[in-house]
């Protein structure tokens, strides 16, 4: 018997057979090819691999995977998933989720997995709309916007995914873009060696109920205004001529324009492994300021929290090297009895 | 028949069987009071049956009417079926205590009170117009008012302790003024001191005192003429211990893990009458039980859902505004033909209900409660012993079948106990598992053709890749179909598979005569009063047979030929009558319910009557 080798995958390993039923032209196939790629290039075998959703559109996505899937009911996916990965913490365990599923309907669940750390990877599709239900607005929805439930405008406040979760005191959370391959690869790629949970936001376009939702993002011309890129150890830049950075000053930060006296040695240098979560919830403010530009990449990447799994069975292993194994007869008999005899 | 001894001083009666009751405020200690009563009792070989019935606030104000938690025991030298209707001792800490129970004293019975408890401030809290003891209205009993506290601390003087911490301690000098009554030893009751204050000596020695001082009291003071003795009782041979419900639910997981081979996964999420499992079960981590206490009860649900989908034995326990919460997870548990087993322990309800007490009228909801057409397996136990035999047996059908399976137990079997024979572990039965492995012609739908259930194929292995999930599947494949014939095929498949689980239970064999009069069909923890009640009714020449439903969904095959022998059928349930509805929808018999809802369970001369009523 020659020693297990893993094998060799493509992305075609990765595929079913099933026929894809996104609409054409939304964001999901850009991320689906990405993750694909990325399975393959892991070095995981592809049974270990459990695709796990809730409801929407984002959800389908276990059916396109070849891997164990399982689509759940609405919310409710990271709960069955830490099922899942305390009963098996040698699996590699996903969650694909989306805007509505995770923050709203299954809010509790998310920041509760987070909390615990438990080691699951949550792919979370942002495209601010409820799209299967056919263009209601979400909890990431810009408050005035339009919709088939809030004609006038809607009225609530949004949530910033990055925000919660980094109140939640998640140890892994990242931005990515759908369209950004490159980028969605590489930042999967470090989601999926984060020991620990890993919230990964993808902004996606819904091209039928919200369309464009990104495009400051997304659109070449605009997006080196509006975006900045993290990139641990380097300070951050942004703008055309990547002139402009952003500085800390006191508890908070500017915009600044280098020139003047203004050097990329005045700037703020990123560092993911920050220990405090206020520096990296300081950045997932700067989408909601006038000005500032809209962070992606990792912004935390703490790693020195135990996972959640290895802490409930490694409390099983102490009892059971403390105790012996339990014998079933001597637990029936625990404490007082007495005999009856014939 | 009572027998008379005639000793120098006393007399001391050998009866059959008594009931006593300790009841006062929820920070009394009745409740570990009644324990150790019925710990002693059932070391002393008696058969029993006990009723904790307390408040669902932690503290109502003291001293108060809400604020009462009580404690029956009845113990006897022959069966014990229910923990008796009235009472022949009563323990009453406070005038709220014996106001809210006197009316359950049998007339001339004994009646221990703490006289101290009923000055003016406490007839007030209380709601007493007038003093209890000075107003003639217990001249029915035989009343005993005893300065539990003077008492009490004049016991502990040696022990330094400041005066709140002596008082803690009066149960203790009731519990022993019990012992001396019934001749009961108290070295059961010391040897649970030692190890319930392991690292704390005083209160070792505090409550020692002070139940040795009850007993001494007792004896020195002949406060009482009488003193009573109750033989063991002939039990079946074996080793026995005291077990309530919760506990037996929760060794029989433990059980059905060991056996199936396979660990015990337990999602739940605090919730009375429910949550003793969780307490219980976090114990076993030396037999690989795992527990998550999760956010909410939808979580505590899907977690075991996923936890069975990988490979354990899911579990998740509640009661029923919890069961609500776990709707839409058992219609996928359904759908996803997953194996799984959810505990409903019934308070009663609607809402928020009563939580600490007894109902059964969560049987609907377990057969029905979901959206679409999803049929799930339902089991209920009779007697908090028959918990441990319906852990294995729910496991085991789950595993078999592919399936969720509820558990209706109700806080009446939770919190009760009774002396229970420890099984042999060889005689536990077999539950076997088998994962599949094989990637040849696997497909996630394929079912066994005997139980129709699909193959357990856990993530993790080799070659059988798969996705299921909550869309409607393609027999087979298992994959998304929203085809009209599919679809038809497969709501027939889920009812037929639950059916064929009636091809593995015991067909309904009356106890008592197998044709009749009157047949008493029913479930749950309604079994003891029911069984007391048919023993005297045939005694008195009725022709009455008694089928208790285990298997509630499915029905055994033959219960409809059963009901055909008898003239009458009757229902007794702690509901507005949902066996009864079932019964006549699905065989169209003229079941009579028989129905109580007040959280308590049923009186032995409740059923009697109604018997009466109907076939005297």
């Amino acid at each position: 018997m020659t020693t297990a080798i893993l094998p060799v995958y493509s992305k075609k390993d990765f595929q079913t057979d099933q026929e894809i039923r996104w609409c054409p032209g939304c964001g999901d196939y850009a991320i689906l090819s990405a993750v694909q790629m990325v399975f393959a290039e892991l070095g995981i075998k592809r049974e270990n691999f459990v695709m796990i959703s809730g409801i929407g559109c984002s959800s389908r996505f276990p059916y396109y995977m070849n891997a164990y899937g399982f689509h759940t009911i609405h919310g409710r996916a990271p709960a069955i998933a830490t099922g899942v990965k305390i009963a098996r913490p040698d699996l590699d365990v996903w969650v694909a989720t989306g805007d509505g599923d995770s923050l709203s309907i299954g809010g509790n669940h998310t920041i509760h997995m987070l909390r615990r750390n438990v080691g699951i990877k949550v792919l979370m599709f942002n495209n601010k709309i409820y799209g299967l239900t056919k263009g209601q607005y979400s909890p990431t929805s810009e408050i005035g916007k339009k919709t088939k439930s809030t004609p006038f405008g809607t009225t609530d406040r949004p949530f910033n995914p990055i925000s919660l979760a980094i109140g939640s005191e998640a140890t892994f959370v990242a931005r990515s873009v759908d369209v950004f391959q490159g980028h969605l690869k590489d930042t999967l790629k470090k989601a999926a060696a984060h020991k620990g949970s890993a919230y990964i936001e993808i902004l996606q376009n819904c091209n039928i109920f919200n369309d464009g939702a990104w495009t400051d993002i997304t659109e070449k011309e605009a997006r080196s205004e509006h975006v900045v890129h993290l990139e641990h150890g380097k300070p951050l830049i942004f703008g055309k001529n990547r002139d402009k950075g952003i500085r800390l000053t006191g508890l908070d930060l500017d915009v600044v324009t280098l020139g003047n006296g203004i050097t990329e040695a005045d700037l703020l240098v990123h560092d993911e492994h920050h220990p405090r979560p206020a520096y990296a919830f300081l950045l997932a403010h700067m989408e909601h300021r006038p000005g500032f530009p809209t962070p992606i990449g990792v912004l935390r990447a703490w790693g020195d929290v135990p996972r959640y799994e290895d802490v409930i069975n490694s409390q099983i292993q102490d009892v059971i090297a403390k105790k012996g194994k339990g014998d079933l007869a001597k637990l029936l008999r625990t404490g007082d009895t007495w005999e009856v005899r014939a | 028949m009572a027998t008379i001894l005639e000793l120098p001083n006393r007399k001391r009666e050998v009866i059959d069987r008594a009931v006593i009751r300790f009841c006062g405020d929820s920070g009394d200690g009745m409740q570990i009071t009644g324990s150790q009563f019925t710990n002693t009792a059932a070391m002393f070989g008696n058969d029993l049956s006990t009723f904790p019935d307390f408040p669902a606030e932690i503290r109502a104000p003291a001293g108060t009417l809400p604020g009462v938690s009580g404690f029956q025991v009845q113990f006897s030298s022959t069966d014990v079926f229910t923990p008796g209707d009235s009472v022949d001792a009563l323990i009453a800490m406070n005038p709220a205590a014996l106001k809210m129970n006197v009316a359950d004293l049998k007339t001339n019975g004994i009646l221990i009170v703490n006289a101290e408890s009923f000055k003016e401030t406490d007839l007030r809290k209380a709601q007493s117009t007038s003093n209890p003891l000075e107003d003639h209205s217990l001249d029915a009993y035989r009343l005993f008012a005893v300065d539990l506290e003077r008492l009490t601390r004049a016991a502990l003087a040696s022990l330094g302790l400041d005066a709140k911490s002596m008082d803690r301690c009066k149960n203790f000098f009731a519990l022993g003024m019990c012992y001396w009554l019934y001749n009961r030893p108290l070295d059961a009751t010391n040897r649970w001191l030692q190890d319930k204050f392991k690292n704390k000596p005083t209160l070792i020695e505090a409550n020692r005192l002070a139940m040795l001082a009850g007993y001494s009291y007792c004896e020195a003071t002949e406060a009482f003429q009488i003193s009573y003795d109750i033989p063991p009782a002939k039990l079946a041979p074996g080793m026995y211990r005291n077990i309530s419900g919760n506990t037996a639910l929760a060794l029989g997981f433990v059980a059905a893990s060991q056996q199936a081979g396979i660990p015990l996964f337990l999602g739940s999420y605090p919730i009375t009458p429910a949550s003793d499992i969780l307490h219980e079960l976090s114990m076993y981590k030396d037999f690989g039980v795992i527990t998550f206490q999760a956010e909410d009860e939808i979580a505590a649900i899907t977690s075991a859902i996923g936890a069975a989908y990988a490979g354990c034995i899911g579990l998740t326990t509640t009661s029923g505004p919890g069961m609500a919460l776990k709707t839409e997870a058992l219609g996928l548990a359904v759908m996803t033909e997953m194996p799984l087993v959810i505990c409903d322990i019934q308070r009663g309800g609607p809402s928020t209900g009563l939580p600490t007490k007894t109902e059964q009228a969560d049987l609907l909801q377990a057969l029905y409660g979901r959206n679409s057409e999803a049929p799930i397996p339902v089991i209920a136990p009779s007697t908090p012993g028959d918990c441990f035999w319906v852990a294995l047996e729910a496991t085991r059908i789950a595993i078999k079948h592919m399936i969720p399976v509820i558990i209706l137990s109700d806080g009446y079997l939770a919190n009760g106990a009774e002396p229970w024979r420890i099984p042999e572990v060889a005689d536990l039965p077999e539950i076997r598992v088998h994962f599949e492995t094989n990637p040849e012609g696997f497909q996630p739908y394929k079912r066994n053709p005997e139980t129709l259930g699909r193959p357990w194929a856990i993530p993790g292995t080799p070659g059988l890749e798969h996705r299921i999930g909550g869309i409607e599947k393609q027999e087979g494949t298992g994959n998304v179909n929203y085809e009209p014939l599919n679809h038809e095929n497969m709501v027939r498949m889920r009812a037929a598979k639950v059916e064929r689980v009636a091809d593995d239970i015991p067909p309904a064999i009356p106890v008592g005569d197998p044709d009749g009069d009157l047949l008493i069909v029913a479930w749950g923890s309604t079994y003891g009063p029911i069984t007391a009640a048919l023993k005297t009714q045939r005694a008195a020449g009725h022709r009455i047979g008694h089928v208790h439903l285990r298997h509630l969904n499915p029905l055994p095959k033959n219960l409809g030929e059963v009901m055909g022998r008898f003239k009458k059928v009757l229902v007794p349930e702690m509901n507005m009558g949902q066996l009864s509805m079932v019964l006549r929808a699905k065989y169209l018999v003229d079941a009579e319910g028989y129905n109580k809802i007040q959280g308590r369970p049923f009186k032995q001369s409740e059923i009697e009557e109604k018997i009466q009523e109907l076939v005297g």
